[in-house]
């Protein structure tokens, strides 16, 4: 055993333990949240996707309203369901993204190790950075879909401000859930660009090949109504759409057979079922981001 | 003040830290000596809970695993190279850290102008030279005035006017009664700051020694690199061997080891033979472990 028992300088009482504890769990996250907001903020990736959220938001509210028969902007209620087609789109893409570069990034720099040498815990640090982007992502859908709003009530049409809000808030949920995601890929990449990467793969995969695959696993298996709805709900996509129009629209008729057996079968149940799919889209991946980060080296 | 017990580190076959035991009384300054890969870094994130680890340690009682929160509180980290927020400023860093370390700020005055940063709060981080950024990261360490402070090589990236600075920075604090930790392997800091040194050499600690015992062994002995001809190099070392020197080649020239008081031998010995010598180095033990361990890297 080595042993240091020897004490070069000393001064009689003078060692000083901090009396005060360390700040809590919420104010710290409270705190990481904030700088992490505003750094979010200050980024280009959120003036981006802000304005383009923005400007293909008006876009295709015109063009529904053109596609409709009206001439001009017209009709909130009819070009919420065109926007929910642009929300499936940009908000899992920019929350995948988002949460892809948070964690990875940070230990790419050296700043991860210094700040988890902080009084702070991983928990507090993961959980800290997710409040901050959901926050920015808050910020990016309520300005995207405000724009649209604006206009139209601008333009004397009625914006249904229900329909908008129900909207604004399933494009929320739907970013929460993506964002987990994107920090459980963030955790597990040693690198910023592996994690961007696999989220933008994803991403493909959720908004392209869903669809697809659904298609040809039914016609490939036979597969009966029940079973493709209930792969359907395996999907956060999914999942967005059928809830997003079953509040426009509940008979969900443009969707296909597998919706219209949902809403026969489960009826007064959808809202529910929809909700505890999307619960678990926004708590299973943000919890094992939180086990492995917990766990992993920081270098 | 810290109890490392029984601390090993392992990185899949490699072992970092091999068993190590410590204990530093409250008051101590003491440096991690070794090169680099002896395990002087690791040993450092092990105590600030960065890595998972074998063994027990403990910061002012309290266990690094199971109250690591706590145990941070006690401790302020300087690391070998700060990788802050770019974007931050100088004053917003201070508050930002003094947050989350649980401390309401006014004004980051006192604290800056403590390491001599006062004039300098509204400056950007990535304005900020080297030495300020080490400054500022001593500034955010000694925040709440932590009894204990852990450097991690905090003077590698600065030049040698920085490096003087900074050292005179950290020996004015070594004489407060505040323990000090901290992994070199340069001489001057351990003459400057050390009062034991804890001699590492592959993971294990190999002795410790009090700061003016370390010094006198690393003048006791030097090396003598000399720079010789390849030609020449094989007649040398046999003309070396017969003078009853222990010469070994590295590649540019021949390594030979000498007591501090009998440099001259070597040359005598050949020039007699007639082997010119073009250029030569004087190296202490812990240069000498530099020039083989890259040798041993680069093979």
């Amino acid at each position: 055993m080595s042993a240091l028992t020897g004490s070069t300088t000393r001064l009689d009482g003078a060692v000083r333990t901090p009396a005060f504890a360390p700040p809590g769990m919420v104010r710290n996250i409270m705190t990481v949240a904030v700088r992490e907001l505003r750094d979010a903020v200050r980024a280009r990736w959120f003036v981006l996707y802000t304005l383009a959220f923005a400007v293909l938001g008006l876009g295709i509210s015109y063009v529904s309203a053109v596609g409709a028969g009206g001439v001009g902007l017209s009709g909130f209620g009819r070009t919420a369901a065109g926007l929910i087609n642009l929300v499936l789109l940009v908000v899992p893409l920019m929350a995948l993204t988002a949460g892809a570069g948070s964690i990875a990034s940070d230990r790419e720099r050296g700043m991860l190790a210094y700040l988890l040498a902080q009084p702070v815990s991983r928990t507090e640090v993961l959980l800290g950075k997710y409040v901050g982007l959901a926050g920015a992502l808050l910020a990016c859908i309520c300005l995207g879909l405000g724009a649209c709003a604006s206009v139209l009530a601008w333009k004397g049409d009625a914006t249904h401000p229900a329909s908008l809000v129900w909207l604004a808030a399933m494009s929320f949920l739907l970013a929460l859930g993506m964002l987990g995601t994107g920090m459980l890929l963030s955790v597990m990449a040693r690198k910023a660009s592996v994690a961007t990467g696999t989220a933008v793969f994803l991403w493909l995969c959720l908004v392209f090949v869903t669809d697809l695959g659904l298609m040809a696993g039914t016609m490939a298996f036979h597969l009966r109504i029940e079973e493709l709805f209930a792969l359907s709900l395996a999907s956060p996509l999914q999942v967005f759409k059928m809830w997003s129009l079953h509040a426009v629209d509940s008979s969900l008729d443009v969707l296909g057979p597998a919706a219209l057996y949902a809403v026969e079968e489960h009826g007064g149940s959808l809202h529910l079922i929809f909700a505890a799919c999307m619960t678990a889209w926004i708590v299973v991946p943000l919890g094992c981001a939180a086990v492995i980060f917990s766990r992993r080296r920081i270098t | 003040m810290i109890e490392i017990t029984n601390v090993s580190k392992r990185f899949g076959r490699s072992l970092a830290v091999d068993d190590a035991t410590l204990e530093i009384q409250a008051g101590d300054s003491v440096a991690l000596w070794g090169v680099n890969g002896a395990g002087k870094s690791t040993l450092i994130r092990c105590m600030l809970g960065l890595l998972s680890f074998r063994g027990t340690i403990r910061i002012d009682g309290h266990d690094v695993r199971k109250r690591g929160k706590r145990a941070r509180m006690c401790v302020g980290y300087v690391p070998q190279e700060i990788g802050f927020y770019d974007d931050l400023g100088v004053a917003e860093a201070v508050r930002y850290f003094g947050k989350l370390k649980g401390i309401r700020m006014r004004s980051t005055e006192g604290v800056l102008e403590r390491v001599g940063l006062l004039g300098h709060e509204s400056k950007r981080i990535r304005e900020l030279s080297g030495g300020m950024k080490q400054r500022l990261a001593l500034a955010i360490a000694l925040l709440g005035d932590p009894p204990v402070l852990i450097m991690d090589e905090v003077t590698a990236s600065l030049d040698v006017a920085g490096r003087q600075e900074f050292i005179s920075f950290l020996s004015e604090l070594s004489g407060r009664g505040r323990t000090m930790l901290f992994a070199s392997h340069r001489s001057d800091e351990i003459a400057n700051l050390a009062g034991r040194v804890v001699v590492m050499e592959r993971g294990r600690i190999k002795s410790v020694q009090s700061a003016d015992a370390f010094a006198e062994g690393l003048d006791s002995h030097v090396t003598l690199h000399l720079l010789i001809a390849a030609s020449a190099r094989g007649e040398a070392i046999a003309v070396l061997n017969r003078g009853g020197y222990s010469p070994t080649m590295n590649g540019v020239g021949v390594l030979v080891p000498v007591t501090a008081r009998q440099k001259g031998g070597p040359f005598a010995l050949l020039n007699k033979a007639q082997i010119a010598i073009d250029d030569f180095h004087v190296l202490t033990r812990h240069d000498v472990g530099h020039v083989r361990g890259t040798e041993g890297s680069t093979a």
